[in-house]
């Protein structure tokens, strides 16, 4: 039986937005049609957004949907340099941390490649916190050439919660637009956009329990942003393409059930989360707890191991059944050494040396007595084979 | 599995050997290209994924293992510093040697693996008193026994060669069309795989930089000039670019590489004729020689893909002396001699030493003096 820890990967199918989006396949319709089967599907489409914007506490029209995290970053980065950097050509800085996922670091990277952009990455501390000192600073002597911040709700390895609030407020007086990626958090933490003073945040659907292939960038009404996906004018013109009702609808039904839950969910995560990092630290005195001290996600737990790799570790875990991960892959499904831990100071060899554990909807008492019986096993032979790298 | 056909019919013959088979594709870059092209390189991403469908296909767990950074330690650096001091170096048993059959192996047997199953051309037999001795495969035309001189006796243990029986390589390709890989059309790969582009002088002057020398003749006359003696290899004969033609209106040929006076020595083709190989380092492939102090009857093979030549071998004084029955041509000190008792792989040796077969025109990596005596 496999023992699946690797929720924050991704999530299995909820069965009531399988029945919804089965449901929502077998209807026929263009939301864009104006004959009443486009519109009975446009009605369809639009209650998803409405019960989408509920669960992420924004207006309606805020909800632009796209087809994942990955294109919502790429939508918030670049839409938001460009609309900026046209408004005034001076504007020419991105300000974002080296912990962030890679559908932000690229974006940004590219922007500074190929359109001028001039990166500031905000330092980060060993516990994997930005330094707001430094923000502040930054911002009091550059704030008339920063095109927009954008930082992430909540690290997708770590599990480090940023403290965004004090983000927002270091910007407001320059009223510098701020991104915030919450595909990791979103559905996992409490959040409302309507109080968070953000301009963009993305989320997505296979985090919580929907389906790969659709996600959201909610954008305030007071945001402008410049389209990189040109065509019918859908989206409020920011997201053109045929508007996927049955994605909508699928992401809608898994948004609703998280957030419903979420209060009961984050404390029996955490409950369950706590005897998993103490089982292991009773088993290991070479596992170190990356960011104990700071506030991390409730359904996250990610370590380091001193003297082993950690793709020696997942794959004698692997080979009893239980699936862990090592950070984000890369398409070729080779793990470098974490950006994020090497971000944090580690050195590589640390960073080799990592695993995380996430937990989610499905997750058991039993689950991490499996995941703590292979462990001790999975870690001799590990350490044995070292760092044969 | 690299993502190449050989591999995966190993893995697959594995398997149905009734193994437990875990499929292991080695990153060896952490910068690997998106696509192959042609029969240049390896380690794409493309050969990832065509390993991982392998994988899939025939039924085995697949994991990408990084060893990237040990690759370049002992692999590529290795290379750059092997030309640095005017030697050839082969990477591919360098390869064998410290990755596959050392880090590969070491990692595997603590993970709780007994074995490396690959793809190699060569096949493990026992002799009558059960020692494991490697010998050339049933393919000859394939054969890779030589680029797995290096093993030992404890590695040849921990060591699977699937493909050692069969007759040669279309049956292979066959036969992963049968077992429906979409491998089996795959074009082999022929070029270090770390110099995708295939172009070995460019990617060295792009490390090790560009400085001017000369080039000369057997008795010191300046003939020409390059741009950094670690362009060159022993034998080689194109890319001189000699303005002059020799008195005798023959070509030349680069006889020996100086890296510390910066001179590459050319001349006639059979100043590159060598007598005697001499190796400071050698190892056995499986079971020692008796008596290997006394000069014994063997063959030698300095290439991957070169004829066998009859020879002579003893360990004097530590070093193994490889005395040729005929005269070998173009053989460059770096370079790996492989001794061959039959089909059997007995040992190998890096050349450290040469001696010509014309007067006293032999090379050393260092030492080689530009004025030499002159040819018969």
């Amino acid at each position: 039986m496999t023992v699946y820890l690797d929720y924050a990967a991704t999530t299995p199918l909820r069965k009531e937005v399988l029945a919804a989006y089965i449901e929502q396949l077998q209807t026929t319709g263009n939301p864009s049609s104006v004959h009443s089967t486009g519109q009975a599907v446009r009605r369809t489409l639009e209650e998803a957004r409405e019960s989408l914007a509920k669960s992420i506490d924004c207006n309606r029209s805020e909800v632009i949907f796209t087809a994942g995290g990955t294109e919502s970053n790429n939508l918030a980065v670049k839409g938001l340099y460009w609309q900026r950097k046209a408004e005034d050509s001076n504007r020419n800085i991105i300000i974002s941390a080296a912990t962030e996922h890679h559908a932000v670091i690229d974006p940004i990277e590219w922007l500074e490649k190929h359109e001028r952009a001039e990166l500031v990455w905000v330092p980060v501390n060993y516990q994997g916190q930005i330094d707001l000192v430094y923000l502040d600073d930054f911002l009091k002597t550059n704030h008339s050439r920063v095109a927009m911040i954008s930082l992430m709700l909540a690290n997708n390895e770590t599990g480090v919660i940023t403290d965004m609030d004090s983000v927002v407020s270091l910007a407001k007086p320059y009223q510098i637009p701020i991104h915030s990626d919450a595909i990791a958090a979103f559905g996992h933490i409490p959040f409302s956009f309507a109080n968070s003073g953000l301009a963009a945040v993305s989320v997505s659907a296979h985090k919580i329990g929907g389906p790969v292939g659709v996600g959201a960038l909610i954008v305030s009404r007071a945001t402008k942003l410049v389209s990189i996906i040109h065509g019918g004018g859908q989206e409020r013109g920011m997201r053109s393409g045929t508007m996927n009702a049955p994605f909508a609808k699928a992401f809608a039904v898994a948004a609703e059930l998280a957030v419903a839950e979420l209060d009961t969910e984050m404390q029996r995560l955490q409950t369950l989360r706590d005897r998993l990092v103490q089982g292991v630290l009773d088993i290991s005195t070479q596992a170190n707890q990356t960011s104990n001290e700071v506030k991390r996600l409730p359904h996250n737990a990610h370590f380091t191991f001193d003297g082993c790799s950690g793709d020696s570790l997942l794959f004698l875990l692997d080979q009893q059944g239980v699936c862990v991960s090592v950070g984000s892959a890369c398409q070729a499904g080779v793990n470098g050494p974490s950006h994020v831990l090497v971000a944090m100071g580690r050195t590589d060899r640390q960073a080799n040396g990592c695993i995380r554990m996430t937990l989610g909807k499905d997750s058991t008492d039993a689950d991490v007595d499996a995941f703590l019986t292979a462990l001790p096993s999975a870690l001799e032979g590990a350490l044995r084979a070292g760092l044969t790298s | 599995m690299s993502g190449g056909v050989d591999s995966a019919v190993a893995a697959a013959r594995a398997v149905e050997a009734g193994h437990e088979v875990v499929g292991v594709h080695l990153a060896l870059s952490r910068m690997p290209g998106t696509l192959r092209t042609g029969s240049r390189g390896c380690c794409t991403i493309e050969d990832s994924m065509d390993a991982q469908r392998a994988a899939n296909v025939i039924g085995i767990p697949y994991y990408v293992w990084d060893f990237s950074e040990r690759f370049k330690l002992e692999v590529v650096d290795d290379f750059i510093s092997e030309y640095q001091s005017g030697r050839t170096p082969n990477p591919c048993m360098r390869c064998n040697e410290r990755i596959k059959f050392a880090a590969l192996l070491e990692k595997g047997l603590a993970l709780g693996f007994d074995a490396v199953c690959t793809g190699h051309y060569a096949s493990i037999l026992t002799d009558s008193d059960g020692n494991l001795e490697l010998h050339r495969s049933m393919a000859l035309a394939k054969d890779q026994s030589y680029v797995l001189g290096v093993l030992t006796a404890e590695q040849l243990q921990h060591s699977m060669f699937p493909l050692g029986h069969t007759a040669s390589k279309d049956l292979i390709r066959k036969e992963a069309s049968e077992r429906g890989l979409s491998v089996a059309a795959k074009p082999d790969s022929y070029d270090i795989c770390f110099i995708p582009e295939g172009d070995t002088q460019d990617w060295l002057a792009d490390r090790l930089g560009n400085t001017a020398g000369e080039i000369v003749d057997m008795e010191g006359n300046v003939l020409g000039g390059h741009l950094g003696a670690h362009g060159f290899t022993v034998g080689q004969r194109k890319g001189l670019q000699l303005g002059k033609p020799a008195a005798d209106g023959k070509p030349r040929y680069v006889l020996a590489v100086d890296v510390t006076t910066n001179r590459v020595v050319v001349g006639p083709q059979q100043a590159l004729a060598v007598v005697e190989l001499v190796g400071n380092k050698f190892t056995w492939c499986g079971k020692p020689k008796d008596n290997p102090e006394t000069f014994f009857p063997a063959h030698v093979q300095v290439r991957a893909h070169g004829e066998q030549v009859a020879c002579q071998v003893a360990i004097v004084d530590g070093s193994m002396v490889i005395r040729c029955d005929e005269p070998i041509f173009g053989v460059a000190p770096g370079q790996t001699a492989v001794i061959y008792l039959g089909t059997r792989v007995l040992a190998q040796t890096t050349i450290d030493h040469t001696v010509s077969a014309v007067d006293s025109f032999s090379t050393a990596s260092a030492s080689i003096s530009a004025t030499v005596s002159s040819p018969v």
